[in-house]
């Protein structure tokens, strides 16, 4: 065990681990095509949410979705590499370039075999699959592409990140649908902590633009079906929210041994303080009542950054805009933050994101590394009117400025999977 | 377009190779930079667009374009 003085606290805290910092973030989302146009928009409010183009509407009782926008395949992809990767990987490999270059390991220099990668997906290679599926029942089972299976299998946006940056350490995906980036940044935070790698890029990425993948979501009435007015559709915490809004996107953040990222003069963005996992052992898609394992999760996260819960300053809620999910992880915050609840703030960037499903939790921590470095607090930009159960601060509609100094980010997927991720100003 | 060009075509779509690289003595795997998952999905690619079966047997036996311009004018294929 290390004792560690805290600058910012002034109080002891024992730190048990390996410190370890981020260095490097990605993201190609609906809100830009890069980690600073994405926390741009995220800060103002501006959504990313529009009127459904990828696919057509009339197919569909949820007309809106998240798309990325102005991307061309060209720019980031010769055409004889492009067709081998399905979309969630293209997505994956583009952030993961970004999050590398901002993190300057590539000039600095690092052992490939001390550098992991770890990103999930919720559906993996859906475009690929349902594209083949027509193939078979077409044309049939002889003309199924000798691509189809490693473009579709999960698990390839994290090799084929791992070719393109020349990563040859710890490497897989996770999946645990909403929870999945989350997980990967668990599972980044240990590895590095045992000494298994000196930094991993870490995330999830998710293009689920497909007739199955919206249809099945639609299928389950657990989508927002306010067409009208797709900038407010997604309204976490807000009384008049109708379900999630469909997302795709990718990423990543780049995690580093604390005392490595020193050594070469790193910019270091936040500390990954801990992490805390649960489940709810409950439901397929509802959550536990009172958000039981959500506020387990925090809890968990808390303790193991060796901090106390009146520490807590921010969460980066998981706050799809679900009946269920939001006064349920209101509860849990209740529960699990005590007192400091009526003090915290509590915001849901899905707000202006929509849902990226594998892709969320990578993002929202993303977000939350970023208003601890800047001070600000992005908000729950379309919250107009808290909706009952809903009776926190969730900064509604203006980002805030504040010196947040330790924060959360849940991400709880369907399936009863809770993961929160604890965050550290540095 | 000519029997060649349209091979051309073919390989130039699925390799990203220049057509100035395809060249009748150009290997597949050696020279355009194919793997054995390419290999099988060019094969394909001839089959769909000349209408014809290339069996496994005969796949092995076409390892440059030459060869293949050659197997398919065999085939009774003139362009």
């Amino acid at each position: 065990m290390r004792r560690r003085i805290s600058k910012q606290r002034k109080a002891e805290v024992e730190v048990a681990y390996r410190r370890v910092v981020i260095t490097g973030l990605g993201a190609i989302t609906p809100l830009g095509n890069t980690a600073a146009e994405c926390w741009d928009k995220a800060l103002k409010g501006i959504s990313g949410i529009d009127v459904l183009t990828l696919l057509d509407p009339d197919l569909f009782t949820s007309k809106i979705s998240g798309e990325v926008r102005n991307y061309d395949v060209d720019e980031h992809f010769d055409r004889a590499q492009a067709r081998k990767l399905d979309r969630y990987t293209q997505f994956a490999m583009i952030a993961s370039r970004e999050a590398y270059k901002m993190s300057g390991l590539g000039s600095d220099g690092i052992d490939p075999t001390r550098l992991g990668v770890i990103i999930g997906s919720g559906i993996g290679g859906i475009h690929t699959l349902e594209n083949e599926y027509l193939v078979v029942l077409e044309r049939g089972t002889d003309r199924i592409s000798p691509f189809f299976c490693p473009k579709m299998i999960g698990n390839m946006a994290a090799g084929m990140v791992a070719i393109d940056l020349n990563a040859k350490g710890v490497n897989y995906a996770t999946i645990t649908a909403c929870a999945t980036s989350g997980h990967a940044i668990a599972g980044a935070l240990d590895s590095i902590r045992l000494g298994r790698a000196d930094a991993i890029i870490a995330g999830g990425s998710e293009a689920p633009m497909t007739l199955l993948g919206l249809g099945g979501f639609c299928a389950m009435k657990a989508l927002s079906t306010r067409n009208d007015d797709p900038k407010h559709a997604s309204r976490p915490f807000d009384r008049d929210r109708d379900g999630f809004v469909i997302a795709e996107g990718a990423a990543v953040i780049l995690l580093e041994e604390y005392e490595f990222a020193r050594a070469r003069g790193a910019d270091i963005i936040a500390e990954v303080a801990g992490c805390g996992m649960t489940c709810d052992a409950f439901h397929m898609t509802a959550p536990a009542d009172g958000g039981e394992g959500a506020a387990r999760a925090m809890k968990l996260a808390v303790e193991e950054a060796g901090m106390s819960t009146s520490d807590v300053d921010y969460v980066n809620a998981h706050g799809t805009s679900t009946q269920l999910n939001d006064p349920n992880e209101t509860a849990a915050i209740r529960t699990a933050l005590g007192k400091r609840a009526d003090e915290v703030m509590v915001s849901s960037t899905k707000s202006v994101t929509g849902h990226l499903l594998g892709a969320a939790g990578a993002a929202e921590a993303m977000f939350t590394a970023l208003a601890l470095r800047h001070g600000m607090v992005p908000p729950t930009a379309t919250l107009e009117n808290p909706g009952e159960g809903c009776d926190l601060d969730y900064v509604p509609q203006k980002a805030r400025k504040a010196d947040i100094e330790f924060a959360l980010s849940n991400s709880l997927g369907f399936g009863g999977h809770n993961v929160t991720i604890a965050l550290r100003k540095v | 377009m000519s029997l060649e060009n349209r091979v051309t075509e073919i390989i130039v779509n699925k390799l990203g190779v220049k057509p100035e690289e395809v060249a009748p003595s150009a290997n597949f795997q050696t020279d355009l930079g194919a793997d054995s998952l390419d290999l099988v999905e060019l094969m394909m690619d001839f089959e769909d667009s000349f209408s014809l079966k290339i069996s496994d047997e005969e796949a092995g036996n076409l390892k440059t374009v030459g060869a293949v311009v050659n197997f398919l004018k065999d085939k009774g294929i003139e362009a």
